[in-house]
């Protein structure tokens, strides 16, 4: 048997075939013990590390008769999810960029026949940007920023390909759970656990530098908004079921991201706040059609990784590479 | 006109009737149903040159102006003019874009007949063959949106001095693509530094450090001229070097905070690291110092190079403080002090590219008349002059660079796929690179 693969690599507008064929390989899947871990890459320094999540039920959403919070954080409904690992921190610069500017060839990803049954036919990676996307406010342990949805997503794919381990954004109520269940917005003073409008002097903080909730995650909170895997959706709360709800995307907006940033207000720095992504966002991409892999103006979304303890089915996987959406910016 | 509210309650309405129709739009009826914009004559609108710029303009133009259509398109590819017509059609509607098969121009040369059919023209091909559409543009007495730079040499900056003054004379609006002129937080840094903000500045860095752009590799039946059309950023008579192409729009800011152009240029150059077989003739890094006629100097950095430090912005010293200047929309002004003058604040400002046709079209509808070519061309001359002094090594003045006859680009008119490009690879498919100390400049 003969599997075919393929390795974009589109920043060029070039496409790099390689067909490659190898036998398949039958390949034991490691049970992983359910504790935090540190994740390594090939080829490269830095580490993931990550922090073992005891699923469970909880309230999602604000309560209901909760005047300070928005319609869209309603109502209060139970919500079941099941164990993960969450990234400790926001995915960095150098972490991000390690994709950007990373190599596409076979030699830096697992075996095709193992990829297959991540339901990876093959990676594609980001076009380099044209201007520099921190705009100015660091690289490095700085949390990257600027990416779509899709980068996000395509970004995970890229990186369960380097690992062999599937990982993907969290979908709203893992990150919300995470957020409720360690406690991460009951401080009185928002400054100890997160960068924001009060504190950040206009720019994102390293990942790291504020006090980790109770999970021992940090910046859940400010710093860069995060990225989840959900289509937004003012009504999804009232209908969504009740075990692991994921609103699967199709349109290419609005998507959520969680957790406010640097740049906003307290009241925005809530476990049930949620924000929706913007056409506006990449308002100043000149081009038509825009960019699949660059917001211009969103220099405070960013986005965390998760790992399923239970490594989902090759056609489960598969459902969570989303596909690119042309985007005319229009909406 | 509030152009902001304008703008939006358009958005908004298209993105209603895309949610209806998936895209197949229904525009214009609604639109044209507003009593004021019914007085409007309609606009024809061309565009010469549909990649992605071109075809972001035409939906600017069309975001800018209820009353305006695309009649005509033109470009050097069928598959190019194609893929930005499927595009603005699935965005507005076959009645907002309304060319007709027989209004699509293809190949050298087509741009006349695209102008010919409109009354304002987008002018968005590679800079090299601007001078000549400018030229033609206004000669039809056409209103011109044209991207930067505006040419790649020294007889293509003459051609759109000249013609920018014909424009004048006939009251034809002109606005480029630089626009940062365009957008709030630029605006505001000017205002600031007119005023005396930071004193008279003395010296200045702007900077255009990225990783670079695509590489479109030969195909295997291009012809030589096909090939390089394609791949057109890696050679000169098209581009001109990223220099221009790009950082254009910095050292435009420069010359625009400066209150004038530099008398000279000296600077450093080559091709370090992008140096394959399909980069074709031009440096990865630039580095130039600009002297103004106060003795203020400008120093200039662009890099191509991927893994290095990213940086576009630009930074001014003046005799009380400091200047900060971004794309992001980022403005600040401090003293030595530390003590911040001004600080501006981003979040209302319009997206400069949409600012650029609101603009271009309010002062077509009331006669009014808007000239940017003048600065345009002398924003890529200024480029140009500095890499002059990066590929040949020596200093080079704004007198002696406008008096050469620097010709870079042919005749589009005479041109085919079958023509012979002006760069001419070796036997192994390299082309010559410049060298400092050999090269002449012109």
């Amino acid at each position: 048997m003969k599997n075919c693969f393929k390795y974009l690599k589109t920043d060029s507008k070039s496409i790099f075939i390689l067909a490659l064929f190898f036998g398949v390989i039958g390949q034991n899947i490691v049970a992983q013990e359910f504790s935090n871990y540190e994740q390594e890459v090939k080829n490269e320094t830095f580490l993931f590390e990550m922090v073992a999540v005891s699923g469970g039920e909880f309230s999602m959403g604000a309560k209901t008769d909760d005047a300070t919070r928005k319609k869209d954080e309603k109502p209060s409904h139970k919500v079941e999810v099941d164990d993960f690992w969450m990234g400790k921190y926001e995915v960095t610069w150098e972490q991000y960029d390690a994709f950007v500017f990373g190599e596409f060839t076979p030699s830096q990803f697992k075996q095709s026949s193992e990829l297959k049954k991540l339901g990876i036919d093959g990676v594609t990676g980001a076009t380099t940007p044209y201007v520099e996307m921190s705009f100015g406010m660091g690289k490095g342990k700085f949390p990257a920023v600027n990416m779509t949805h899709y980068a996000a997503i395509m970004y995970c794919k890229w990186l369960t390909s380097k690992t062999g381990v599937f990982y993907r954004l969290p979908t709203e109520a893992e990150w919300e759970y995470v957020c409720k269940k360690g406690k991460t917005d009951s401080a009185s003073d928002k400054g100890t656990v997160a960068w924001y409008k009060n504190n950040s002097k206009k720019a994102y903080g390293k990942t790291g530098t504020k006090t980790a909730n109770g999970l021992g995650i940090h910046d859940l909170l400010g710093n860069v908004s995060e990225w989840v895997l959900d289509q937004y959706s003012e009504t999804y709360y009232a209908n969504s079921p009740k075990k692991n709800p994921w609103n699967k995307p199709s349109d290419l907006y609005p998507r959520v991201t969680r957790g406010g940033s640097w740049k906003d207000t307290a009241d925005k720095l809530c476990c049930t706040y949620r924000k929706a992504s913007k056409a506006k966002w990449k308002q100043r991409d000149p081009q038509i059609p825009k960019s699949d892999w660059w917001l211009t103006d969103a220099s405070f979304v960013g986005f965390r990784i998760v790992r399923p303890k239970v490594q989902p089915s090759k056609k489960e996987i598969k459902k969570y590479w989303l596909e690119a959406i042309t985007d005319y910016g229009l909406n | 006109m509030d152009l902001k509210k304008n703008n939006f309650t358009r958005r908004d309405f298209v993105k209603g009737s895309s949610l209806l129709a998936g895209g197949a739009l229904l525009m214009p009826s609604l639109l044209t149903a507003t009593p004021l914009m019914k007085k409007d004559k309609t606009l024809k609108l061309a565009i010469v040159g549909c990649g992605g710029r071109g075809t972001g303009a035409v939906s600017q133009a069309l975001k800018a102006d209820e009353n305006v259509k695309l009649v005509a398109m033109a470009d050097a590819f069928e598959d190019r003019l194609e893929k930005s017509f499927d595009s603005l059609n699935k965005m507005f509607g076959k009645d907002r874009v309304a060319v007709k098969k027989s209004k699509k121009f293809v190949g050298f040369g087509s741009y006349k007949k695209a102008i010919d059919e409109a009354d304002v023209v987008i002018l968005t091909t590679p800079p090299g063959f601007r001078p000549q559409h400018f030229e033609y543009a206004v000669s039809q007495g056409k209103h011109v949106f044209m991207e930067k730079p505006v040419a790649t040499d020294v007889a293509g900056i003459k051609k759109v001095l000249n013609a920018a003054k014909l424009a004048k004379e006939k009251n034809l609006n002109v606005v480029v693509g630089l626009q940062r002129h365009y957008q709030g937080s630029y605006q505001a840094a000017h205002q600031q530094i007119q005023k005396g903000a930071i004193g008279n500045i003395v010296s200045g860095q702007v900077y255009w450090n990225s990783g670079g752009v695509w590489v479109r590799p030969r195909e295997a039946n291009a012809t030589e001229m096909e090939y390089q059309m394609r791949n057109w950023y890696y050679f000169n008579w098209i581009c001109g070097d990223h220099i221009l192409e790009q950082h254009v729009h910095n050292i435009d800011v420069a010359n625009w905070f400066m209150g004038g152009y530099p008398i000279k240029a000296t600077g450093i150059g080559g091709r370090e690291v992008r140096k394959g077989i399909d980069h074709g003739e031009i440096f990865d890094h630039h580095v130039v110092e600009f002297e103004y006629e106060s003795g203020a100097v400008v120093s200039s950095q662009c890099r191509h190079q991927r893994g290095c430090k990213n940086r576009v912005n630009e930074t001014f010293q003046g005799t009380l403080g400091t200047s900060y200047t971004d794309g992001g929309g980022n403005a600040v002004l401090k003293t030595y002090d530390g003590r911040e003058i001004y600080a501006h604040d981003n979040e209302d400002d319009v997206n400069p590219y949409q600012v650029e046709h609101n603009k271009l079209f309010a002062s077509i509808r009331k006669g009014g008349v808007i000239n940017n070519a003048e600065y345009g061309a002398k924003s890529t001359m200024t480029a140009i002059m500095g890499r002059m002094a990066t590929y040949s090594g020596k200093e080079i003045t704004w007198e002696d660079a406008m008096a050469s006859n620097h010709t870079l680009v042919p005749d589009e008119d005479t041109l085919s796929f079958n023509s012979i490009p002006p760069a001419i690879k070796d036997k192994f498919g390299n082309y010559p690179i410049p060298v400092p100390g050999k090269t002449k400049f012109y």
